[in-house]
């Protein structure tokens, strides 16, 4: 008797590995998530988080990928790099997550690049300047438009009204540096002139002085503004207050229907880049979009109360790409996920339609923004 | 745009940042009037009177609304007094200042939970986003006039209940002799709550008035008192009217100073200011060096 126990009990602890491998097939995938959910940067963080979590409760209930849960571990950064970085140390070194979507801001973006790179870590980041993925970093990846394209997307539609002369607007961060280094970059070759750049704190409250100047400057055909904080509502108010009357740009910072809101009648005529998640109402029926971006802002405006904007939808696609690529790989293993986001083709993003490739780490082309407008109050196509 | 047209602008720029930072340094300075302790929290008072205004604003007219938070706040600022300050053993005025450190954060994170991250704003009172008041060809958003005319009216009715009244002079009298206030019958605790009270009131009806301009967000209140700190040393501690004047004039100072600087500059030229002042005359442009309104802190 005694040594049938003993036979039992070897046997079981033969099994137990096997069990605990099984075990192991069923755990959760872990993702993190780092986004700005409160601070300056809420405007991004906070529906990116809203739409992280309901995309992975839907992902959940729909059975999961390769039949596990994913495990959505958020953490709020407020907007700034230290604490990015902090957790993104315990993200890879306690958490042992497979990837991290986010964070929110492109200059917390750039101080974990270079982490993420160094321990083989995939970071989907949910920012938009261009230096994130250029030059491109192995495991580094990102959801929104790029810079760049948003400044051709800009200069075009000047040449259209026949405006060459401009004053460029930028806060201090890292999102408003970039796009002020791009524009600055590409202007020339544009044929277009900047008269006048300055930059502003990025918890400014007021810019009239720095209007005025580029109201005193002579020649001044329309304003660039480049930022994502709240500031961007303040130069449109404050552009019609002093009575500079020329047209106003915004960046693809400014796809958040608040912004129009607290500008209010200021807003009017603004013209920006952005995606079409904004105007997924005016698209036509066979737009390859249309299904997914109806889908998304119906999901998230009966859930949230609160209008969609493009930076849940970067999150949205952040998460999509990550477990796209888990299940083209067909295994939860980092390395071959990030081999196969590298290689994924023709997927349909609320951004754009992706097409990865080692070069290409944004995978999204020209085509995947719109020129919008202000009217009435609401978001719509500019037109010609 | 003529360059005497353009000179304008850039002052009524200043003006208006001036004043937004004129209406927070009054706070400041009442606190202290009648305790010696600079209040940290004051940003945060007049954050809570923007975001309760705000949040009253959907469903009553909005003087209603502006009075209501306004009340709101005053109470508020009576009640963490009540609960942090009067219970305090050892009134040391550095304690009291740590005190009022770590309340600012405490607002700052329950005004996050019970609103949001998202930033609002009151209408403007008068006109809209657009509408400008032209001045010898500059113009200015009429909501200034609101802001400075709030100013004005708070300043002389200031003056007049610390000159004229008893409760007033019982609150100056505790600043400049705690113990001599006492022993003549002066119940320093109730007047330090008194002093909570207005000032939180007077945060409160500045985050309403700056509301359209600067908008309202639970973060709003460190940088405003910061520069609202910076103005009331300008002007000299103990001053209400010191205050507007130092105020605006860093304002001023920062409006020009984009004119002739980058404006990323702006902070520095103010802050430098600030510190040459503090060299030169540290008791503030009329602050006197010795006498009631300096206590050593």
């Amino acid at each position: 008797m005694k040594r049938l126990l003993v036979v039992l009990l070897v046997l079981s602890l033969l099994a137990l590995p096997a069990v605990a491998q099984k075990a192991d097939a069923k755990k959760p995938i872990k993702i993190g998530a780092i986004f700005a959910v409160t601070g300056p940067a809420s405007f991004l963080g906070a529906p990116e988080e809203k739409t992280a979590t309901m995309l992975a409760e839907q992902i959940n209930a729909d059975g999961g990928v390769l039949g596990r849960k994913i495990e959505l571990i958020v953490k709020d950064s407020g907007g700034s790099p230290e604490k990015a970085v902090s957790f993104a140390k315990q993200l890879i070194e306690e958490e042992k997550v497979l990837a991290i979507i986010g964070p929110s801001t492109s200059g917390e973006t750039m101080q974990i690049k270079q982490l993420c790179e160094e321990n083989k870590m995939l970071l989907i980041s949910c920012a938009a300047a261009e230096v994130i993925v250029n030059p491109v970093a192995k495991y580094v990846f990102k959801t929104p438009q790029k810079d760049s394209q948003a400044v051709t997307w800009i200069f075009n539609t000047m040449k259209e009204k026949g405006i060459s002369k401009i004053a460029v607007l930028s806060s201090m961060d890292g999102f408003g540096d970039a796009g002020k280094k791009q524009i600055l970059e590409m202007a020339k070759p544009a044929g277009i002139e900047v008269l006048a750049s300055e930059a502003y704190d990025k918890q400014s409250t007021d810019l009239t002085d720095v209007l005025t100047k580029i109201k005193g400057t002579a020649g001044v055909q329309a304003v660039v503004n480049w930022s994502i904080v709240p500031a961007q509502s303040i130069v449109a108010k404050n552009m019609k207050q002093i009575g500079l009357n020329v047209p106003l740009f915004q960046s693809h910072g400014f796809g958040n229907r608040k912004y129009a809101e607290q500008a209010g009648a200021a807003a009017e005529g603004t013209l920006f880049p952005a995606g079409r998640l904004l105007v997924v109402d005016e698209l036509a029926d066979n737009h390859p979009q249309k299904a997914l971006l109806a889908a998304y802002k119906k999901n998230y405006e009966s859930r949230y109360k609160e209008d969609v904007s493009t930076f849940g939808g970067h999150a949205y696609d952040a998460l999509m790409i990550v477990t796209e690529g888990i299940k083209k790989a067909n295994a939860a293993d980092r390395d071959k996920v990030r081999d196969a986001i590298e290689g994924l083709k023709g997927l349909v993003g609320t951004a754009g339609i992706y097409n990865f490739s080692p070069e290409d780490h944004t995978g999204l082309s020209l085509d995947a923004f719109e020129m919008l407008t202000v009217k009435d109050g609401k978001f719509a196509i500019s037109k010609k | 745009m003529g360059d005497d047209s353009l000179f304008l602008q850039y002052l009524l720029s200043g003006i208006t940042k001036g004043s937004i930072y004129a209406v927070v340094a009054i706070g400041f300075n009442l606190i202290y009037s009648a305790t010696g302790v600079l209040n940290f929290a004051q940003g945060e008072f007049v954050m809570l009177g923007g975001m309760i205004a705000v949040t009253l604003c959907a469903f009553l007219p909005l003087p209603v609304a502006v009075a209501a938070a306004v009340v709101i706040v005053a109470l508020t600022g009576c009640l963490l007094e009540i609960l942090f300050f009067r219970k305090l053993r050892h009134h040391t005025i550095m304690h009291m200042i740590i005190i009022t450190i770590g309340l600012s954060i405490v607002i700052q994170e329950v005004a996050l939970h019970l609103w949001d991250e998202k930033v609002r704003s009151l209408p403007y009172f008068s006109g809209s986003e657009v509408s400008s008041i032209r001045i010898f060809g500059a113009s200015v958003s009429p909501q200034v006039l609101w802001v400075l005319g709030t100013v004005a009216v708070v300043v002389v009715l200031l003056h007049a209940f610390l000159r004229y009244t008893l409760q007033g002079r019982a609150m100056r009298a505790c600043s400049s002799n705690p113990d001599a206030a006492m022993l003549s019958g002066i119940n320093i605790s109730n007047m330090r709550t008194l002093s909570f009270g207005l000032s939180a009131a007077l945060g409160a009806l500045a985050g309403c008035v700056i509301s359209p301009i600067t908008m309202t967000h639970y973060e709003m209140g460190a940088p405003l008192a910061i520069k609202g700190f910076a103005a009331a040393i300008l002007g000299g501690l103990g001053n209400p009217m010191a205050s507007v004047v130092g105020g605006l004039l860093i304002g001023v100072i920062e409006a020009f100073s984009v004119s002739k600087l980058p404006a990323a500059y702006n902070d520095v030229t103010a802050f430098a200011l600030l510190l040459l002042m503090l060299f030169v005359r540290p008791h503030g442009l009329f602050g006197s060096p010795s006498g009631e309104s300096v206590r050593e802190v």
